[in-house]
């Protein structure tokens, strides 16, 4: 897979053409019509409550938050090959990978609404926090392959970060070490064509952001990203290969960013609605959804009738996000050391006769 | 505790050699990595031997990043091991600022208790070594000021021991500063058993009645020193080692200038922001009426460290922090 679509010659690994009609059959993973349907529900699933959030935003009843609007084939295909017991250590784009691992929609909407309990995770196995401080968590990853390693466990490492993130330092140390350690870490990048404002070109001057993985001395591919089937594919191999012990893995993930960085983003400063209109021809649940169609797996009506559903478990969620308990004063100081210093202690005392005596005020 | 006393002379080196190789044996999740701590040991030999008696995969050379140093420890010490890293000096140490105040200090705050980061950050920091730029520099109240980190300061071989055995075992990041210019210079007995001392207690390394000096580090020497000027003027001091700045100890702080009534701090790091004003605060706050003078402060100044030629414009003499405690106690 590597040498064919070598990132030297700037190669672009797909599979399904922009109608969804199958050009690459060599690569087409072997799912059965179960799964792929499944892939689409789940995507057409992060899709539904990605655009209720961003009116939820409008409505001022949930602060900032980063759309996934476009990217969502990405996140679905690594969901649906990780496993439990496996890693997710995500930057803050990929909603239908946290899905996957078992978080909820109301976890993301406390998280968003202000509240550390979103992080929490209750039903998730091994899965860091979203990690703002851009790519310092993929040297996480390296770290927990590192571990995976060191105690011969049956694991894989998925690592998330964005275009803009692959200038950091922190993206090159981690495939460094990772490369230098071998160990089983899958480092996606979504390259949605924009940090923030600035575009892909302001960016790096390399024609691509898999070419990367060779200055490493490990693997990388550029794939299309909004190809369900690529993407599956791609991660399928990349899996099997880190299992084996054959190190770690770049993939790149190209694909368009279609609503703003966050809420507070106004993208019409910085891109033409020409571009727009373009990229909305590649739409990764359309294709998806062209080739459902064509096999009769899906129908138009069927999709109307499932989002009205999942609009409304998106609201249920939402609802018992914003009946949450308030945030308790002890919740701000209790988890910072195993046990509370002295000097904390006395903080949080301090404060709370503060706040006796204002009530005495009242 | 101390159990059986099987009693060796050893300097900080040794020391600390000592506690990793009790912890290495003890705990398998325990790791220690940096640049050259593997097969040389480290540019001090603080680790040296360790790899050869507990493996590459437990000691080991890393590649020279120090973001990527710490960066990786947290995920490790997410997934469940104890890393102890090594910034091969404090004044190298700010390429992994990010990783240890956005990450290894907040892990277990951002993940509600659900993941913690239980990683020794050890850096040796401190100058009077005739280094190059960068080696010399005294910079521990950055990482006071850091919630979520403890920073540990020892000033001799029992309490590096002792001190590296709970940075190790404790569940919490330790920033572990280690005063280079006195790793070999003082030697004394310390057990070969397993011994914790806990982070967070200072150590009343002497008592008197005339004035509270409180150092930590490299500086406990000096006033040591300083001592013997001061009981020639017939001064009688009561010598605190705070041996950790966070979580410090306010008590034992309080406790002695309720009873002295004049303090001074001695730190080599620059003046302003430092441990010494927060050592006058705690002061002001918890034994005001007690005070016969104002709390003193002997210091860095406000400047770089100098190159070596002129360092002991920098450096704190003996002399100097006499120098203060007259000044105070004639106040």
């Amino acid at each position: 897979m590597f040498k064919e679509y070598d990132p030297i010659e700037d190669k672009m690994f797909n599979i399904i053409d922009d109608k969804g009609v199958v050009v690459n059959k060599k690569w087409m993973p072997k799912l059965s019509d179960e799964q792929i349907v499944k892939a689409y529900k789940d995507m057409l699933f992060a899709r539904t409550a990605d655009l209720q959030i961003v009116s939820y935003q409008r409505q001022g009843r949930i602060y900032t938050y980063p759309p996934n609007y476009g990217q969502e084939a990405i996140a679905g295909a690594v969901g649906a090959i990780m496993r439990d017991e496996d890693w997710l250590v995500p930057a803050f784009r990929e909603m239908g990978a946290y899905l996957a691992k078992g978080v909820t929609l109301k976890e993301i909407f406390l998280y968003f609404m202000g509240y550390e309990d979103g992080s929490l995770f209750k039903g998730a196995k091994n899965i860091l926090p979203m990690s703002v401080p851009i790519a310092s968590q993929y040297l996480h990853a390296a770290g927990i392959g590192y571990e995976i390693k060191y105690n011969k466990k049956d694991q894989v490492v998925y690592a998330f970060v964005g275009d803009g993130g692959t200038s950091e330092g922190d993206f090159h140390e981690a495939l460094n070490f990772a490369g230098v350690w071998n160990v089983p870490v899958v480092f996606i990048v979504q390259n949605n064509q924009y940090g923030i404002s600035t575009p892909f070109k302001v960016q790096t001057a390399s024609k691509n952001i898999a070419i990367k993985s060779v200055a490493y001395g490990i693997e990388g591919i550029k794939v299309d990203g909004n190809d369900y089937f690529a993407m599956y594919a791609a991660v399928e191999n990349v899996t099997k290969l880190a299992k084996e012990g054959k190190g770690p893995f770049l993939i790149e993930a190209v694909t368009y960013r279609k609503g703003a960085h966050t809420t507070s983003d106004d993208p019409t400063k910085y891109r033409t609605k020409e571009e727009e209109e373009d990229w909305d021809k590649k739409d990764p649940l359309d294709r998806l959804r062209a080739f459902l169609i064509a096999k009769k797996l899906w129908t138009v009506k069927e999709e109307e009738k499932l989002v009205s559903q999942y609009k409304k478990e998106v609201d249920r969620q939402f609802e018992e996000a914003e009946n949450y308990p308030a945030y308790p004063l002890d919740d701000a100081f209790q988890f910072l050391y195993e046990e509370m210093p002295d000097d904390l202690k006395k903080q949080k005392f301090e404060h709370e006769k503060f706040l006796q005596w204002k009530e005495t005020r009242k | 505790m101390e159990g059986d006393k099987k009693m060796k002379i050893m300097n900080m080196v040794n020391a600390l050699n000592d506690a990793f190789d009790i912890e290495l044996k003890d705990d398998k999740n325990v790791v220690i990595y940096g640049e050259d701590v593997g097969v040389e040991g480290g540019v001090f030999r603080v680790t040296e031997g360790l790899q050869k008696k507990y493996g590459k995969e437990r000691v080991f050379d890393s590649p020279l990043a120090e973001s990527a140093i710490v960066g990786t420890a947290v995920g490790m010490a997410a997934a469940g091991l104890r890393p102890v890293v090594e910034m091969q000096f404090s004044g190298f140490a700010y390429p992994a600022f990010n990783q240890i105040i956005s990450h290894a200090a907040r892990m277990r705050n951002r993940s509600r208790g659900r993941y913690q980061t239980p990683i020794v950050i050890r850096m040796p920091y401190g100058g009077g070594i005739n280094a190059l730029e960068h080696h010399s520099e005294s910079m521990e109240a950055i990482y006071g000021h850091m919630p979520g980190v403890k920073v540990v300061i020892p000033s001799t071989p029992h309490d590096a021991k002792g001190l590296m055995i709970s940075a190790i075992e404790s569940n919490d990041t330790v920033i572990f500063m280690e005063p280079k210019r006195i790793y070999r210079a003082i030697k004394q007995e310390v057990s070969e058993d397993k011994f914790s001392i806990p982070i967070g207690k200072a150590n009343v390394i002497s008592s008197g009645t005339d004035i509270t000096v409180v150092a930590y580090g490299s500086m406990v020497r000096e006033v040591q020193k300083a001592m013997v000027l001061a009981k020639e003027a017939g001064i009688s001091v009561e010598l605190i080692d705070l041996r950790s700045i966070y979580p410090i100890d306010r008590d034992t702080i309080a406790a002695s200038v309720k009873k002295t009534g004049r303090i001074v701090t001695v730190t080599e790091s620059p003046k302003s922001f430092g441990v010494a004003s927060e050592i006058t605060q705690i002061v002001n706050e918890e034994a005001f009426l007690n005070l016969e003078a104002p709390p003193a402060r002997v210091t860095g100044f406000d400047t770089i460290v100098p190159l070596p030629k002129g360092e002991h414009h920098y450096l704190i003499s003996p002399e100097k922090i006499f120098y203060e405690i007259e000044k105070t106690v004639k106040y």
